[in-house]
């Protein structure tokens, strides 16, 4: 066989070459770029991101540059989920069918001040994918809580940690029977690269809750981004899954954790997080009965 | 139906290209600076694909390539490499 | 030429967006600005308008969506009052400062605390300082005028700058008068097709609004202000040319009423301009030397044509439907201003609030008013400039 033997080039990381250039102003470690490249790999040039007060708002970087290859339309805290709709029916009424509108925003600008906004695309069912990359946290703004912060997390404004629990926004969006609701980490690009193909190929409101494990505001090391979004699958706390035509299918890294026995210790998860440092052992347990409900709630979703 | 025609008095608008090093040459950021044995790399892709900075190319012949001018030292590359081709080390100024 | 139809302010509004053939509309109800939204909504169902309508959860996405929707590349309206308008405040600069061209209707309504529904122009002037081409109509016919043309002078590659047009909330919103709507062709002819400063439809990869350093900001700022003195330019020329095309000129910036021997002016805006114009009416047939000025376009701001009016006048006096809590009435403000730069010997400055939230104010009213200005400053019993916040009870 020749040396010349072609090979079939993997999506990642041949598609995503060129989308996202280096020399961007996000911290060191930052999960954004790697979300923002398996994305670049999907769409390419043919996307339209709306991005809200965030942290991809700076780390854009400054005019007249922008580290991205695709168009952006920066826009005020609470409305990517409205702008994106006008973009889109816009495009529609233009009869541009091959450029997708992607709103890109964080768990501040989602859950919080967005939420009627999403709330309202999503009851329209306007077609638009919603991405919400989730950090946790008002990131760029310092580290403030967002109802999307896990409880005992701490962040300036709750720092003894979080009293109230996680705002499950996945799970709000499939209350709003849309067609496309998935969970994704920065810690699976494969998984999510599958998913943001699935989303492309269909139409009316999507939704994407992406993990993303954030260094200066989880209080960690850079290095362990990508560990830490894998830990949090591997211990179960978070689930992959995609909620399509009315069902809920576990995604394949999820799969082996249905199992309690083969989930890593929560432990493991928290101690390599200095936002947990202050945790106690009764809201370990909390923690660990909270992985339980959710576990139940998708198997009762999946076997639905 | 619309047409771009751009102001007559050509106004600065608040519009932005695709440009390399938007915030400069990140690789100033850097304290510690990824180093490759490439006798230990199994061409997996994992540093590409998880390199934030996009400072890292693999190619099937050359291995990894880091791109010291953006690389930001964040260490992830190290990290997530199966085979620890990868590793950290002091950035020292010459 | 065209059709005449008894049409209310609002619906008349309504006719004007579907001759402009907007190809996305999105609007959130609020009295008194709902038949704009619920016509519109009638004449896309029947398919007598072709565009695509967001019923959107609140003002602020309105808007949003709008926004959205011009920078695509699409002709777009949207209407609002009051809490509406302020609720999307923070769009309404932003808007401006993307200079995206895209006309709103404010069917004004005083600002709550307390609830009050009734019209006075403080929700229009809360706008003053964000960049948009204000204007304020005095009839459903101006109203329908307007509108056309604010879609012209919104999309004129030297202005390039949002357009706003007022009408006050059921006195010209509800109460229908005859109007004429132009031919369909006709408009479609001058209108032409929809021109923009840049459009994020994928065609070219492009970023907009992204972090910028303050020169340059400033830059950008600079240039809209450069583009409000340019609208004042093209607000005339579309006036002269819709005159000509379709028979109705207004005069520009300010139409004026009697001022050219007049020895007082008075200065109003909006629908109670006519009961002034009444009022000056019977004070020249009583014998006072009376003019009346009345704004049409309140950004840019008109200094310049006042001044050019009231230069030779022995005293001025500045009716405000709203007011600057702190301070004074805001035409008043802007045209004392705005004169100061043409002269530094001003006429006698009169400043009356009133008509707030929606009090009436009538023919009556105005007379007595101006009357007992131009009786004190003849008889030397005013010495300087007043302020005055009128409350007229019966």
């Amino acid at each position: 066989m020749s040396a010349e033997l072609s090979r079939a080039r993997p999506p990642l990381p041949y598609e995503a070459r060129g989308g996202v250039l280096p020399g961007d102003a996000a911290c060191p470690g930052c999960p954004i770029p790697i979300a923002l490249k398996t994305l670049s790999a999907v769409f390419k040039d043919k996307a339209i991101l709306v991005i809200p007060a965030c942290c991809t708002s700076v780390t854009t970087g400054i005019y007249p540059g922008q580290a991205y290859r695709f168009s952006v339309v920066h826009v005020p805290f609470a409305s990517a989920a409205a702008v994106a709709s006008g973009i889109a029916q816009a495009l529609r009424a233009r009869g541009i069918s091959d450029i997708h509108v992607i709103a890109w925003a964080g768990d501040g600008g989602t859950a919080d001040i967005g939420m009627a906004a999403v709330s309202g695309a999503a009851e329209r069912n306007e077609d638009i994918i919603y991405i919400m990359y989730d950090n946790e946290a008002y990131m760029n703004t310092g580290i403030q809580r967002s109802s999307s912060t896990p409880k005992g997390a701490w962040t300036t404004t709750t720092p003894t940690g979080k009293v109230e629990s996680k705002k499950d926004v996945a799970r709000i969006m499939i209350s709003h029977g849309v067609p496309y609701v998935a969970t994704a980490s920065i810690g699976y690009p494969h998984d999510l690269y599958s998913k943001l193909q699935r989303a492309k190929e269909l139409r009316g409101f999507r939704f994407i809750h992406i993990h993303a494990p954030c260094p200066p505001g989880w209080r960690f090391e850079p290095q362990f981004t990508v560990r830490i979004a894998k830990l949090a699958v591997e211990t179960g706390l978070f689930i992959l899954y995609e909620y399509i035509g009315g069902k809920l299918i576990i995604s394949g890294p999820s799969r082996p954790y249905r199992d309690p026995s083969k989930r890593k210790p929560i432990e493991e998860y928290l101690k390599m997080q200095g936002r947990f440092r202050n945790i106690t052992p009764e809201l370990i347990e909390e923690i660990k009965r909270y992985v339980d409900e959710n576990w139940k709630w998708i198997e009762k979703m999946a076997s639905g | 139906m619309v047409r771009v025609v751009r102001p007559r008095g050509g106004d600065k608008l608040p519009l932005s290209k695709p440009l390399v090093g938007v915030a400069g040459k990140t690789g100033l950021w850097r304290h510690v600076k990824p180093v490759v044995t490439l006798e230990k790399c199994i061409k997996c892709y994992q540093c590409e694909i998880f390199c934030p900075a996009i400072s890292i190319i693999v190619e099937p012949d050359t291995g990894p390539q880091i791109n010291y001018d953006y690389c930001k030292g964040c260490g992830i590359c190290a990290d997530v490499c199966p085979s620890g081709a990868i590793s950290m080390v002091p950035e020292v100024s010459t | 030429m065209g059709v005449k139809l008894a049409l209310t302010g609002n619906h008349a509004i309504a006719y004007a967006v579907k001759l402009a053939k907007p190809e996305v509309i999105a609007a959130y109800p609020i009295t008194p600005q709902t038949p704009i939204v619920e016509k519109l909504a009638e004449m896309i169902e029947s398919g007598e308008l072709k565009a695509r309508m967001i019923r959107v959860e609140s003002e602020h996405s309105a808007l949003a969506a709008c926004f959205g929707a011009a920078v695509a590349g699409a002709r777009t309206f949207t209407a609002t009052s009051s809490q509406g308008l302020l609720y999307m405040h923070e769009f309404v600069h932003w808007v401006s400062r993307a200079r995206a061209p895209l006309v709103m209707a404010i069917v004004s309504r005083t600002i709550n605390t307390p609830w009050n529904i009734w019209p006075d122009h403080s929700d229009f002037v809360d706008q003053r300082d964000a960049g948009w081409v204000m204007s304020y109509a005095m009839d459903p016919q101006e109203a329908f005028d307007l509108t056309l043309q604010a879609f012209k002078i919104s999309e004129d590659p030297d202005v390039y700058l949002p357009v706003m047009v007022g009408i006050e909330g059921f006195i010209v919103g509800h109460t229908a008068m005859p109007v004429e709507i132009p031919d369909e062709k006709l408009v479609e002819e001058w209108l032409g097709e929809r021109k923009q400063p840049y459009v994020i439809d994928g065609s070219e990869i492009l970023g907009l609004g992204g972090l910028t350093m303050p020169e340059d900001t400033e830059d950008m700022f600079y240039v809209i202000q450069k583009a409000q003195e340019n609208a004042k330019r093209v607000i005339k020329e579309v006036d002269e040319e819709y005159g000509k095309i379709f028979g109705r000129r207004y005069g520009g910036l300010i139409a004026c009423h009697y001022c050219n021997d007049a020895k007082y002016v008075a200065i109003a805006m909006g629908a109670w301009s006519g009961d002034l114009i009444e009022a000056v009416e019977k004070l020249r047939e009583d014998g006072y030397s009376v003019g009346v000025i009345r704004i049409r376009y309140y950004r840019p701001f008109p200094a310049e044509d006042v001044w050019n009016v009231v230069r030779g006048v022995k005293g001025v006096i500045v009716f405000d439907r709203a007011i600057s809590f702190g301070a004074w009435g805001p035409i008043y403000t802007d045209l004392v201003a705005g004169l100061s730069f043409y002269t530094n010997k001003l006429p006698y400055m009169v400043n009356v609030v009133a008509g707030i939230a929606g009090v009436n104010v009538t023919v009556g009213d105005f007379y007595n008013i101006v009357k007992s200005y131009v009786d004190g400053i003849e008889e030397g019993r005013i010495t300087r400039n007043v302020f005055e916040w009128r409350r007229i009870r019966r």
